[in-house]
């Protein structure tokens, strides 16, 4: 099953190394890896995609739990949480195809961030979910650059 | 007061404790060494290489329980060590390994002796630094060491670079405390859980305890035997854990696991309750997952719940210290709602009576188990003992019942030869007034041989103790059951005249060749109080290790001395080592 591990840890050099040594020492898989500070400079905020059955992902949270610089992991996945990613995407363009790519940017909910003669770059939000669709519904042959962010993520309750 | 960062960090490490510290100088370490020149209260111990001043730090670890401390240069004096670092790391021994890294300004532009220490020792150790900045070494020490000696303990590496130690500050003293927000050690053992694992082991028909290297390390031994006592459960220790509990006990059932006893084994297959007390599963004690302990509920005891469930699912885990643990067990038992297990050890004695560690002997050949048996008579049992890598260890682990803790040093976890010389050297030091004697052999003891050197100029006597078969054994031994008798290259020709190598290091060498030679020649060894003494004994090049369990078998499907010439193993075994 595919899980959302936040991971808080403290904002020092090598601390990503730790983890995405601890990932392929291990064995275990990333989907997505994000990571920034957060409102509290001395801390970041790593959120993790990994796909493993229940037992992979329990020695996931422990593994990372051990980690000296790791303040606290969370199994968003286990919580009601939101997650979120952003894609960036440059499509070819041309009077046929405009009107085609407009309705789906607008159904869903796209924004163009850049326009050139010939090219859209749009920006679309949301579950990877949304996203993979929004990138099925186009033409592959007009996609031509894909940037995702991976997937972040925070808990609803008020103390996550 | 104004210090340089290797005067600090050398008055860091006094403030600690620290008396011995084991390292070899280079470029990097220039300053630190200078500090170190006029510290009275630390001695330095010059090794010949730098896994045998990690090695040796260990085995000091081990014998002491103190933080072993290892000093070594940047570059090829850090990539030396790894191995060191990677064996305490396996084991979980407390370890502060400081070493040198270029100046800071030059990181990163492949300057001389420069190579990545915290990356390169990032999977091998607890926790690592790169200290930049002379302010930041006090805190970081103390740190090191809070990480390496508390939870589950293992070896931290502090990478300093050299401008760090030149740099002049204003030095405020060691801290006394340290807190982490990120690394909080201390738990609290589980009143549910204990209760739950209560109600387990009074239903218990077929119960076993299964004690790791945890209730050594975590200085459990006087509770787990309380423990024992009271239930009257027969008790196994791994490799790791033996000695916690007194093997010379009848409730001690010996070793269990790939070369345990037939008792061990089959006890833990048939058992309906184990404990397992500060360990962790490993492929040697299991044998083949599918086939492990079918008929038990599993009650685990450790201080790291990484461990918890990772190779083994369990019925009750209790997280803590293991003495803790035991300790609210032994207060929560009420011994009089145990089951009657009159017929559990009945069983338990016929399995016994197989008597699993017996050996054929031969005329004219030594046994390698003869030899073992004789040591121990010789030193009364009472010797420390470490011991290299490979049957010798199988044997030293078997034919040499261990009472007391921190009596048998060896690496049961990433099984490193070499490491029997430099730790006994190590073991000598942490404990000067008693017997310590390595058990090697002819080609493990040759890849640290130059520590024979060190153990001159230091006057760490001990008794290396040569289990001279002529062959890498374990590998002839699985060649023979496992490929066909194909031995490829686990001969080694043209050995060293051990006797005239002793001798050029400025020991005594010692060769038996005849049985009614080896106590003679033991017992004028350890005569010689204060000399190392390396006793070269030829045995029998072809004895295998008996009892054992191929890779990818059950503990039920042991193969016996005398019963199984030949063992074999199935295609699942042949994947594992
Ligand atoms: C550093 C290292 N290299 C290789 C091995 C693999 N290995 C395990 S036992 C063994 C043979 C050891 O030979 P010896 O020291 O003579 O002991 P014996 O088995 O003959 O008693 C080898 C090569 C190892 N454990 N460690
Ligand atoms: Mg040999």
């Amino acid at each position: 099953m595919r899980h959302i591990i936040s991971v808080m840890l403290e904002n020092e050099s090598g601390a990503l190394s730790r983890v995405s040594g601890l990932f392929s020492a291990r064995g275990f898989n990333i989907e997505s890896l994000t990571v920034a500070a957060t409102n509290d400079p001395t801390l970041s905020r790593m959120t993790i995609v990994s796909v493993g059955d229940d037992n992979i992902i329990e020695q996931i949270v422990k593994q990372l739990e051990k980690l000296i610089d790791v303040v606290k992991v969370v199994d968003l996945t286990a919580t009601e949480h939101v997650e979120r990613e952003l894609l960036l995407v440059k499509i070819d363009v041309n009077p046929k195809t405009q009107a085609d790519i407009d309705r789906q940017i607008d159904q869903f909910s796209g924004k163009i961030v850049d326009v050139s003669e010939d090219t859209y770059l749009v920006e679309v939000a949301g579950q990877s979910k949304k996203i993979n669709e929004f990138l099925d519904s186009l033409d592959e042959s007009r996609v031509l650059e894909v940037s995702r962010t991976g997937v972040t993520g925070v808990c609803q309750r008020r103390e996550g | 007061m104004k210090l340089n960062g290797a005067q600090i960090l050398v008055d860091c490490l006094k403030s600690e404790g620290v008396k011995h510290i084991f390292g070899y100088p280079g470029g990097a370490v220039l300053h630190i060494y200078d500090a170190l020149n006029v510290c009275t209260v630390i001695d330095h111990i010059l090794v010949r290489h730098e896994q045998g001043a990690v090695h040796a730090a260990d085995g000091y670890a081990r014998t002491s329980g103190k933080c072993g401390v290892a000093l070594v240069t940047s570059g090829p004096g850090l990539t030396n060590a790894v191995t060191g670092i990677a064996t305490a790391f396996t084991d979980s021994i407390p370890m502060v390994v400081v070493s040198g890294q270029v100046p800071s300004p030059v990181i990163g532009s492949d300057a001389f002796q420069e190579v990545d220490a915290v990356g390169i020792t990032r999977s091998c150790v607890k926790h690592n630094f790169l200290v930049k900045n002379a302010d930041d070494i006090a805190e970081i020490v103390k740190k090191a060491f809070y990480i390496a000696t508390t939870g589950r303990p293992g070896p931290v590496l502090i990478d300093i670079t050299k401008d760090a130690t030149i740099a002049e500050i204003e030095y405020e003293g060691y801290p006394q405390t340290i807190k982490m927000r990120s690394y909080q050690p201390e738990v609290q053992v589980d009143a549910e859980q204990i209760k739950k694992a209560i109600a387990i082991i009074e239903k218990a028909k077929k119960p076993i305890i299964y004690s790791g290297g945890g209730s050594v390390i975590g200085n459990a031994s006087k509770a787990l035997t309380t423990l024992t006592h009271n239930t009257g459960f027969p008790i196994t220790q791994t490799l790791m854990g033996l000695g916690a509990f007194p093997a010379t006990d009848k409730q001690s059932l010996g070793m269990l696991g790939m070369h345990g006893t037939y008792e061990s084994n089959m006890a833990m297959h048939d058992s309906d309750c184990i404990i397992a007390v500060g360990a962790r599963f490993d492929d040697r004690i299991t044998g083949n997952l599918e086939k492990f302990c079918p008929y038990a509920k599993i009650i685990h005891i450790d201080i790291d719940p990484s461990t918890i469930g990772k190779v083994v699912g369990v019925d009750v885990s209790i997280i803590g210290q293991v003495n803790d643990v035991l300790q609210a067990l032994i207060q929560s038992l009420d011994t009089k709602k145990l089951e009657n297990i009159d017929s559990w050890w009945k069983q338990i004695n016929d399995w016994r009576s197989v008597d699993s560690m017996a050996y054929r002997t031969k005329q004219g050949v030594i046994k390698p188990q003869t030899v073992i048996e004789a040591l121990y008579e010789v030193t009364k049992g009472e010797a420390i003992v470490t011991s290299d890598v490979g049957q010798h260890q199988m044997w030293a682990a078997q034919y040499y019942p261990f009472d007391k803790p921190r009596r048998w040093i060896n690496s049961g976890g990433l099984g490193t030869m070499g490491f029997g010389l430099p730790a006994a050297m190590g073991a000598k030091l942490a404990d000067p007034d008693r017997d310590v004697a390595c058990v090697t052999g002819d080609g493990s003891i040759q890849m640290m041989l130059q520590e024979l050197s060190t153990m001159l100029q230091y006057h760490t006597p001990v008794k290396i103790i040569n289990i001279n078969n002529g062959y890498l054994g374990m590998v002839r031994q699985w060649q023979e059951f496992f490929y066909d008798k194909r031995y490829s290259m686990s001969y080694m020709d043209a050995l060293p005249d051990f006797v005239k190598l002793a001798e050029s290091y400025g020991h005594i060498g010692i060769k038996v060749e005849k049985e009614s030679d080896l106590k003679p020649a033991l017992i004028e060894a350890f005569k010689q109080k204060d000399r190392t003494v390396f006793i070269d004994i030829l045995t029998d090049p072809t004895e295998n290790v008996f009892p054992m369990i191929p890779s990818g078998a059950g503990h039920h499907e042991m193969l016996l001395a005398g019963r199984d010439e030949m063992a074999s193993t199935n295609d699942s075994g042949l994947n594992l080592v």
